[in-house]
């Protein structure tokens, strides 16, 4: 908060030395960042990066102004965009939806005042209101890491799948993984929920492992699922038997790897930090000529212990 | 009270129907799973069933106590999350000056039980003195202790240090003669409880209390005070089931315990406790949490429907075995 009304200060300072000078190039913007509260872990690490990429373009560019609303619903969401348009004077806004149909109309009003508008991982409902879209690669995600299990596993080799809350995402993540697994001879033993929760898949891989007595691999799709899974492979005593594949780069899981646990051979990303992706590119756009409109897809990456340091952050909650 | 006389005997009959009730549901779900599934039987199936059962259980026999005496606690989930939180946060604190070994443990244990019960007399004295309704209360409780873990961990996980996860990790693996420590302290809780219940001046205060407070307080029973000491067992034994979960993953998260006050209420009402209070019955309680676990075991093992509809099936089976002790209890 002080910080930020230092450079307010500066930023008036500035503004009044120029007003004689050379005007157009001096001129200040304010970005607004509507996000979701961080109740889980990838919205706790997306927080995380949120906060540090605007710390930073804050010292970069002394002419531009961040207004950062968390919420805890769509409804709050709704209020934090319209009262940033309306007492801040936003010059862009960089959202990500808490849920696509509450969001849409009050972001278009947005958009219908002129307001540069970029729209983060979840897409809104109407096509074409936004000025940048910046995601990450959902089939992109599922695709990686099933055409990671093609190329370890042999034909006849068994493995089961956790699946996250039931959503859009989800579906697109396994529909692509088991379109990677066509005609490998892998069997997919079952598929159950795990919902993205570390106790849910510690009780679905304990009733798996009684129930299969042989399992080659494990796609938990999901870090938090791993660590679950983890446990339950471990209380069973089964470690030798399988690998586990998570997926979204969570820290501990990445340290792991890059350590070259062999239970852990590869990771697929999903970062949180495409909200720095999505921030940075709105201020290029606003203080120089780069030209910024369209979709920025981040492609998920396939994470080894080779390439895993590039991948961990240090000081991170995810 | 005053035909006690003339319901003594259909009483009696009514009571051994309802008393099968779940008992019935339970031996069928067993013989389900073993129909679909030879594995259900293995022994390591069934302690698997009966140490994840533990946490939700040793809530569910101290919520019995709060609901026979006409209370509800929605707050236990988020308060596991928040007391397993501390829990973990005091003792990564204290690894450099205690060491990591059984004396931090201990401490560790220690400080889930006074958290626990702090964070039930909180509600208790809320409700009793305050005179706040118990669902408003715990409802507001529940948001705090749970926006105070997600706050508390940064939004992330907050983990135990590694080394000291050694240490603590039997409490939740290890046990004797087959039997893991979850389940020995559930099976102990449970036994506790029911004697309390059915033998103890608590244990007919809070029926007494639940059936009607004013007679109870004209029966010189210290209405607030059993009250409020119902919340604070309830809190303990949620700081007991902490102690239980937290060696298991090792962490804690915004995510922990969500919506185990339902599964914990679902429980004691399968086991024929009276919603609104009077009556409670601490081994039915038991089977309540059985009988949920059971469910959701037999559908991971089976998989004979879409794993969307799972819910589903958990709701009907829950509707229908409180269903089928209604009928019985009117069936006068």
């Amino acid at each position: 908060m002080k910080r930020r009304d230092i450079f307010k200060g500066a930023a008036l300072v500035a503004g009044l030395a120029v007003a004689t000078g050379a005007q157009a190039q001096d001129e200040t913007y304010t970005i607004g960042v509507a996000i979701p509260s961080a109740t889980h872990g990838f919205m706790g690490g997306l927080n995380f990066h949120a906060r540090d990429t605007i710390e930073r373009l804050e010292a970069t560019y002394p002419n531009i102004e961040f207004v950062l609303a968390t919420a805890g619903d769509a409804a709050k969401m709704v209020n934090d965009v319209e009262d940033m348009v309306a007492t801040r004077g936003i010059d862009a806004l960089v959202v990500l939806p808490f849920e696509s149909e509450p969001l849409t109309s009050p972001v278009q009003a947005v958009a219908e005042q002129g307001i540069w508008v970029t729209v983060v991982d979840r897409g809104l409902t109407v096509e074409g209101i936004e000025d940048l879209y910046v995601a990450g690669d959902n089939s992109g995600f599922g695709q990686l890491a099933g055409e990671y299990f093609v190329d370890n596993l042999d034909e006849g080799d068994n493995i089961v799948v956790f699946r996250g809350i039931p959503t859009t995402i989800d579906n697109e993540r396994v529909d692509a993984f088991t379109a990677a697994l066509d005609g490998s001879g892998i069997n997919i033993l079952d598929m159950q929920h795990g919902n993205w929760n570390r106790d849910d898949s510690f009780t679905v891989m304990q009733d798996f492992l009684s129930r299969f007595d042989d399992i080659d691999a494990v796609w938990a799709s999901d870090d938090d699922m791993a660590i679950g899974v983890l446990a339950a492979i471990e209380q069973a005593d089964r470690q030798d038997e399988m690998w586990v594949v998570g997926g979204a780069g969570m820290k501990e899981i990445i340290g792991r790897i890059r350590d070259g646990d062999p239970q852990l051979p590869a990771n697929v990303s999903y970062p949180p930090a495409q909200i720095s992706t999505a921030i940075e590119l709105t201020a290029l756009g606003l203080v120089s000529d780069t030209p910024v409109s369209g979709r920025f897809i981040i492609g998920s990456q396939l994470i080894t212990p080779e390439n895993a340091e590039q991948f961990y952050f240090e000081d991170s909650p995810f | 009270m005053t035909d006690a006389t003339t319901t003594t005997l259909p009483r009696r009959k009514r009571l051994n129907l309802n008393v099968l009730g779940p008992l019935l549901a339970m031996v069928a779900l067993i013989i389900i799973g073993a129909m679909l599934n030879l594995s259900f039987l293995s022994p390591e199936n069934l302690t698997n069933v009966a140490a994840r059962s533990a946490f939700i259980g040793i809530i569910a026999v101290g919520m019995t106590f709060v609901i026979t005496a006409g209370g509800i606690d929605l707050s236990v989930g988020a308060m596991a999350a928040f007391v397993a939180g501390v829990m973990i946060m005091v003792m990564n604190a204290l690894v450099p000056v205690m060491g990591a070994g059984v004396p931090l443990v201990l401490v560790g244990m220690a400080v889930a039980l006074v958290v626990g019960i702090a964070a039930g007399l909180l509600n208790g004295v809320l409700i009793s003195k305050v005179g706040i309704e118990a669902f408003i209360v715990t409802l507001g409780t529940m948001g705090i202790y749970r926006s105070l873990v997600t706050w508390l961990a940064d939004g992330g996980t907050l983990s135990l240090d590694f080394a000291l996860r050694g240490v603590y990790r039997p409490v939740y693996y290890d046990g004797i003669l087959g039997l893991s420590w979850p389940i020995i302290v559930f099976a102990i809780v449970a036994i506790i409880g029911e004697l309390a219940m059915r033998h103890t001046a608590f244990g007919r205060h809070c029926a007494a209390i639940g059936a009607n407070e004013q007679v109870a307080t004209y029966s010189a029973v210290k209405v607030a005070r059993v009250r409020m000491a119902t919340y604070a067992l309830l809190g303990m034994l949620v700081g007991l089931a902490t102690i239980m979960y937290v060696p298991r993953l090792g962490s804690a998260s915004g995510n922990t315990g969500v919506l185990w006050e339902l599964e914990a209420i679902a429980a004691v009402i399968i086991g024929g406790t009276v919603l609104k209070g009077g009556f409670g019955r601490v081994w039915g309680t038991v089977v309540g949490v059985l009988i949920l676990s059971l469910i959701g075991n037999i559908l991971n093992l089976a998989s004979i429907v879409s794993p969307y509809l799972n819910g589903a099936i958990q709701g009907v089976i829950v509707i229908l075995a409180v269903v089928l002790q209604r009928e019985s209890k009117s069936a006068k």
